[in-house]
């Protein structure tokens, strides 16, 4: 379970995070959307322990994220996958590679991670890119191997920061397939970063809306796309104010 | 004023600060040897195979110069096999590790800063993080050793080099023969020379790696920061050289 509990987080003098509370249940998908900057990724990179809070914290399996050592955090990175927005690829190795680095550090054996790669990028229907490098990938491949990368560890959850922006709607659906898949394979509990609604009501089992540094409505897809809270019934319909 | 003043003293504590973080961050990934081990080679190679043919162009030149510039001061007050000993003395104490420090400033330094700083502004380096790895261990280290270790055998070799075009230099030029050119070589020889300056290129070449890799892992702001990380990496490098061999001067000599 993934619990954030009134963080707070500010970049020099602007607010970003104002008390922001939310618990994520094991096994479920759980998207935050939001307009542009109002701190949905921010709040994400705290769950790995890459943003220090300035008050709250993240509380993952019982862990308090801001209070573990570097021991700590690498105990608790080894059971997260982060996806992010541009994919992070390592420009210098190759699709193998990169989906293997987070496996060697776990210290398996060369057969092994040649088997999970080989799975992994499988699972994100890029069998046969191994040899690749990120430079000759696509956008849409970029993010399936950023994927695969994060799945190869066979992770307890998964964070996506943005998976479908700047994707054609069909390469996003695709990204969408892919996350409902994953869950449904791995049985992971999922985080999902977007401002993109289609992908929300495809992939989430609860929505959260954050609004001004904190959760505005937390609800079921149905329930959202029915709320009658002003703020949220704005963003969904996509009006401008 | 006051408070202007107040305020460069906060950043320049809060830069020490932060450096010293970082350093204390390296000694701490010290101990996380199966990663940066792994990666040593790999950047030694990287740093010193492919730094030398830079280094060696500029001893090659250096020694001509400083036989030629030798031979101008010398004529008709000093003995000409003196020579040997200009080049010999200036090539280990001074000129083969500094200028050798100031053109891998540019070369390595930059390097290292344009890598790690893109690293940062794309997300490599958190993605490193999530991926349970320290980049103090994956990054820093492995370049900061590596850098330590090549640099004295990149200097041993330019001022192998410089030697060797400054004895070409008195034999072709300036009709001075082997022996005597040996033979001011070895008058003032101590063995002190060769450390010395073995030693200060280590510490050179640490230093240019620590900057490179502090100041590309503190980049922000695109390819614009990529720039001014590259840019700062080489002055601030430069700059610490120039200090380091003073100081090494002072406390060693």
């Amino acid at each position: 379970m993934i619990e954030f509990r009134d963080l707070h987080k500010a970049f020099g003098p602007k607010p970003v995070l104002t008390g922001l509370t939310l618990t994520v249940k094991d096994r479920e998908t759980m998207v935050i959307i939001g307009y542009s900057g109002t701190g949905k990724s921010v709040a994400l990179k705290h769950v790995v322990g890459l943003l220090h809070p300035d008050a709250g914290d993240v509380i993952v399996d019982g862990r308090a994220v801001s209070t573990l050592d570097r021991p700590g955090l690498t105990a608790l990175r080894r059971d997260i996958g982060y996806v992010f927005q541009f994919a992070a690829l390592f420009d210098s190795m190759t699709v193998a590679d990169n989906v293997a680095l987070g496996l060697r550090r776990r210290g398996l054996g060369e057969e092994e991670i040649a088997d999970r790669v080989r799975e992994a990028l499988a699972l994100v229907d890029l069998t046969g890119t191994d040899e690749r490098m990120p430079a000759e990938l696509s956008g849409g491949m970029r993010k399936r191997v950023g994927i695969a990368r994060a799945i190869a560890l066979r992770p307890k959850y998964i964070l996506y920061d943005e998976p479908t922006t700047g994707l054609d709607p069909v390469t996003a659906a695709v990204m969408d397939r892919l996350m409902v898949r994953t869950r449904e394979h791995l049985g992971v509990t999922g985080v999902v970063v977007t401002h993109d609604l289609r992908s929300a009501y495809t992939v989430g089992d609860r929505i959260a809306m954050l609004y001004e540094g904190r959760i505005r409505q937390v609800a079921t897809v149905s329930e959202i796309q029915a709320t009658e809270d002003p703020v949220v019934r704005q963003f969904i319909e996509g009006r401008a104010a | 004023m006051i408070s202007a003043l107040g305020r460069r003293t906060l950043a320049l504590v809060e830069a020490a600060g932060r450096w010293g973080f970082f350093v204390t961050d390296l000694g701490r990934a010290l101990s996380d040897v199966g990663t940066w081990s792994r990666l040593l080679a790999g950047q030694m190679r990287r740093i010193g195979v492919d730094s030398l043919p830079v280094a060696m162009f500029i001893a090659a030149f250096t020694g001509v110069v400083l036989a030629l510039q030798a031979s101008y001061t010398f004529t008709g007050a000093v003995p000409m096999y003196f020579v040997g000993t200009l080049v010999g003395k200036t090539m280990m104490l001074e000129l083969g590790p500094v200028l050798a420090g100031l053109a891998l400033a540019g070369r390595v330094g930059a390097t290292m800063a344009a890598e790690l700083g893109t690293m940062k502004v794309t997300e490599q380096v958190d993605a490193l993080e999530t991926l349970a790895y320290d980049p103090q261990s994956y990054l820093v280290l492995p370049r900061v050793l590596a850098a330590t270790l090549m640099f004295p055998v990149i200097v041993a070799l330019s001022i192998l080099v410089g030697i060797c075009t400054g004895w070409l230099t008195s034999l072709v030029l300036l009709h001075l023969s082997t022996p005597e050119f040996i033979k001011g070589l070895k008058i003032f020889y101590r063995f002190k020379d060769t450390w010395f300056g073995l030693f200060k290129s280590a510490t050179f070449g640490g230093t240019i790696a620590l900057v490179g890799c502090r100041v590309g892992l503190s980049t922000y702001g695109g390819a614009e920061g990529v720039g001014r990380s590259t840019t700062r990496a080489v002055v601030y490098s430069a700059v610490l050289i120039l200090v380091l061999d003073a100081f090494w001067a002072v406390v060693l000599l």
